[in-house]
């Protein structure tokens, strides 16, 4: 399903990791400033490996030794930001439909309904970002994401940036995301109980290196 | 005050004609220049950053000279444009076009540029995530999101262009009815004994112009600080 195999630099900083996972949703654990971002970026594509490969799929994405290097448009990869970065000239309706519009993809209405269901955002539709939660956004972020029907689903810290409140609220999301989407997801967090909850296997990342791998219960 | 002369509804005309048109044709030069200045380095930035501000402190006078030997009958690129493609800037209102755009240009560009300075890219790594080709993130994003300074930009570059005076005679001279601007016009009414009533309606014509140019461009600017605010 997903195979990373790779070496990067970064100022100081080096980062050497190399997992292969087939779980539903592979979590990426480790302290801030262990590399989760930066090895999500390389899987997004945002980002270049200095050595190595990473594939999805079966499809080779990025493989420094031939010279593979497919840019982020074109890996249909879906990234939720901390942030969720919705488009602020557009409404939560245009923000959800971007990625099918850039992809040339049909309508699919029933699979539209469907998300906005899962995720409860059909109220919002007509609003603009900047009179949204930071739940609600986190919620059209995800959506906009599925919409673009990516085959791998990427989400960094995506309540990272919510109080505890806000979390309990999006969490049940994600659970049901996980459960009915039928995406795999690579999922960051320095959580390890959010982890628990949502993860089917997990990479742990300490100072750029992967310490371990496996079940849920290297958490522990 | 008497009512406005056929004469100075002439150079008042003229003078829109030329903005309008000088202003059109620069924008989209001007969105690819504040775009590369904002975005990109590269050996030169410095300098062409430099050109494009020189109208800007050079005596009008040396630009529309240089002008006049670039782009004249027997000019450089005039001969070669006038030969080959039948386009003649000298002594006509297209080259007061010309002048004009050249001399309006550093501010057509300057808050384009820092509009597009001021959007987060990371905006347009997300765009990219969903499928965005980059062309397909600079006309659905950056540029959507820079729209308000590109028309303050075009606000302030028509207001200079139509008031521009020293560089457009210097290249064109002061034809009325091909090259006299309400800029000249006025130059040459207030060298005529009889002129000043003509020359005053001129100028408050010119007044009104670059107010409401300016609180046009502080209307956009504000525009687009909501707009990045997603409101």
């Amino acid at each position: 399903m997903l195979r990373v195999d790779v070496e990067k630099q970064l100022g100081e900083f080096s980062l050497q990791a190399s997992f292969a996972s087939e779980g539903r949703v592979t979590g990426l654990f480790g302290a801030s400033g262990a590399g989760k971002t930066s090895l999500v970026n390389m899987i997004a594509g945002l980002l270049r490996p200095d050595r190595g490969s990473i594939v999805i799929d079966g499809d080779v994405v990025d493989d420094t030794a031939a010279g593979i290097h497919v840019p982020a448009y074109r890996r249909r990869i879906g990234y939720v930001f901390q942030d969720a970065r919705l488009f602020p000239h557009l409404n939560v309706a245009q923000n959800l439909d971007y990625g099918r519009r850039m992809n040339r993809l049909a309508h699919d209405p029933a699979q539209e309904k469907r998300i906005v269901d899962l995720l409860d955002i059909g109220a919002l539709l007509d609003r603009r970002p900047g009179k949204l939660s930071g739940g609600e956004r986190q919620r059209v972020a995800l959506g906009r994401a599925l919409l673009s029907r990516p085959r791998l689903l990427l989400l960094d810290e995506p309540l990272g940036a919510l109080d505890e409140g806000r979390k309990l609220e999006i969490l049940p999301y994600l659970v049901r995301l996980r459960d009915e989407a039928n995406v795999p997801m690579v999922y960051v967090s320095h959580d390890a109980a959010e982890l628990r909850q949502l993860a089917t296997q997990i990479v742990m990342l300490r100072q750029g290196r992967v310490t371990s791998s496996g079940g849920v219960k290297v958490l522990t | 005050m008497s009512a406005i002369t056929s004469a100075e509804w002439t150079a008042i005309l003229l003078s829109l004609r030329v903005a309008v048109i000088a202003t059109l044709v620069a924008t989209p030069f001007g969105i690819a220049l504040a775009w590369l200045l904002a975005r990109r380095d590269f050996w030169g930035k410095s300098l062409l950053d430099a050109l494009v501000h020189l109208p800007l402190v050079l005596p009008p006078v040396v630009t529309g000279y240089l002008l006049l030997l670039t782009f004249g009958r027997r000019g450089l690129v005039g001969g070669l444009l006038a030969d080959y493609l039948g386009i003649v800037f000298a002594f006509r209102w297209t080259g007061a076009a010309l002048a004009c755009g050249i001399m309006s240009f550093p501010l057509l560009v300057r808050p384009i540029r820092l509009s597009i300075e001021a959007i987060d890219r990371r905006l347009e790594q997300a765009a990219e995530t969903l499928g965005a080709a980059p062309w397909k993130v600079f006309l659905t994003v950056t540029l959507p999101l820079a729209l308000p300074g590109v028309l303050a930009g075009m606000v302030l570059g028509f207001a200079k262009a139509i008031g521009e005076f020293g560089a457009t005679i210097t290249f064109v001279s002061n034809i009325p009815g091909e090259t006299q601007t309400i800029s000249s016009a006025i130059y040459s009414l207030i060298q005529t004994p009889d002129g000043d009533a003509a020359a005053g309606r001129l100028v408050i014509i010119s007044i009104v112009l670059a107010l409401g140019a300016l609180i046009a461009a502080e209307w956009f600017a504000r525009r687009a600080t909501a707009r990045l605010h997603g409101n």
